[in-house]
């Protein structure tokens, strides 16, 4: 299978790249590792006139402190998340769930920023986002903003990046001893989760869903029963507010939300424990 | 078209190439280096796997203009240049890892990605290194045990199980 045809650009700077954005507008697609863009392209389901390649850019695969939080850049590698001492000390569950993701070979490629800013609620990394109550960097003409985590996935592949922004940060508090756990349910070992959970319980429980709609969603009626001192298994049957899981090949809209409790229960069991 | 500068196998190739051009189909077709197969062409069969500045990457799923100024190794780069097989292809050979040979080229390659990376390896790191090649004949079994072989023929040589 063969992309249509497209102009290339490589951009050797975050600023050359927004550069390119306010030139070709919502024609361009930013690429960093492909792995969630080039497959559409083979499929044609993407059909950009220009790439714009932001995957040499210098300087943004770093993994550090801040103070309270671990800053990421946005082209830090699922590979590099996996194996971060850093990040298994301080944000376990991200290296962990980046572990999650696809194969080797995928992870060699993929990158944190790509698979935030590609929006797709069946990926693994943005629920752990969610959950963390992390913080998203964007980069435009007019400088950067900054995005909390449920604000920023608005639809289906869509966020709250204007067209001429680039992600270029991710943000996320250090929580090393709180409880945490990611399931993921998938019935072959590449395959994405037919739903996943990701949970932390740091004081307070930050709880999110995989593929159980438009958006990585959080389950804010599970993270209240839980601060209610609701049990794991009381709190995992409100796991299904607030959703609308789709119907497709892998399973029923009804068998997701059957499964989103047991998840949700198994995840509350496995942060507590 | 966009010009790209690729070390491939130890020789340095430069062409102009369709920015739409995928990795496999340069190697594959501008290259003639038909070792590396299409098998899914979706990025889950592994069978294109090639290493990318010496990590396994599916060459289906990148634009050749991706790999400018990168090194890439194939299947025909593994061995030597006397025709002496490489480690992790000498032990496909000795456990009988392959029969059709389909995702051979592939598997053999995220091996030795996955041997680089991994210090230690058991069975469970070996499968679970291995997820994203997909073999429709051994069952895997014999591949899992040649990886093995060659984990253990690192670790005595680098002494890192001690």
């Amino acid at each position: 299978m063969i992309p249509a045809a497209f102009d290339y650009a490589r951009a050797g700077s975050v600023e050359e790249a927004i550069a390119l954005l306010v030139e070709h507008g919502d024609e361009a697609k930013l690429v960093a590792g492909g792995h969630s863009l080039v497959p559409l392209m083979k499929l044609r389901l993407a059909i950009p006139s220009v790439l714009i390649d932001i995957g040499r850019v210098a300087g943004l695969s770093y993994i550090e402190e801040r103070g309270d939080e671990i800053a990421i850049g946005a082209l830090a590698r699922h590979h590099d998340l996996e194996t971060s001492v850093l990040l298994k000390e301080q944000v376990p569950l991200l290296a962990f769930t980046a572990h999650q993701v696809g194969d080797p070979q995928v992870r060699h490629r993929g990158t944190l920023g790509g698979t935030l800013a590609h929006g797709d609620p069946a990926s693994d990394l943005p629920a752990a986002v969610l959950a963390l109550g992390g913080t998203l960097v964007a980069q435009g003409p007019h400088g950067r903003r900054e995005i909390a985590a449920p604000d920023f996935f608005r639809g289906f592949l869509e966020t709250a990046l204007a067209v001429d922004e680039v992600l270029v940060e991710i943000r996320v508090p250090k929580v090393a001893g709180a409880g945490w756990s990611f399931q993921k349910f998938n019935r072959r070992a590449q395959d994405w989760a037919i739903v996943g959970v990701a949970a932390v319980i740091n004081g307070t429980a930050g709880i999110a869903l995989v593929n159980m709609g438009a958006t990585p969603l959080r389950a804010t009626a599970v993270e209240e029963a839980v601060r209610h001192g609701a049990t794991a298994a009381d709190a995992a049957t409100a796991a299904e507010v607030g959703t609308d899981p789709p119907s497709d090949i892998n399973a029923s809209s009804e068998y997701r939300r059957h499964l989103a409790t047991v998840l949700v229960r198994r995840a509350l069991e496995e942060a507590s424990s | 078209m966009a010009l790209i500068s690729v070390e491939v196998n130890g020789t340095r190739r430069q062409h102009e190439v369709e920015p739409r051009l995928l990795l496999v189909q340069y190697l594959r077709e501008t290259l003639g280096l038909t070792g590396t197969n299409i098998g899914c062409d979706t990025s889950s069969c592994g069978a294109c796997t090639v290493l990318l500045n010496g990590e396994s990457v599916k060459s289906c799923t990148l634009l050749a203009v991706q790999a400018d100024e990168t090194e890439i190794v194939t299947i025909e780069g593994l061995g030597g240049s006397d025709g002496t097989l490489h480690p992790v292809q000498e032990a496909f050979r000795e456990h009988h890892a392959l029969q059709c040979g389909y995702c051979t080229p592939g598997m053999v390659m995220a091996a030795v990605s996955l041997l680089a990376e991994e210090d230690q390896l058991d069975e469970r790191g070996v499968r679970e290194g291995l997820e994203g090649n997909l073999c429709r004949c051994t069952g895997y079994h014999n591949i899992v045990k040649a990886v093995l072989a060659c984990a253990a023929d690192k670790e005595t040589l680098t002494g890192s199980s001690s």
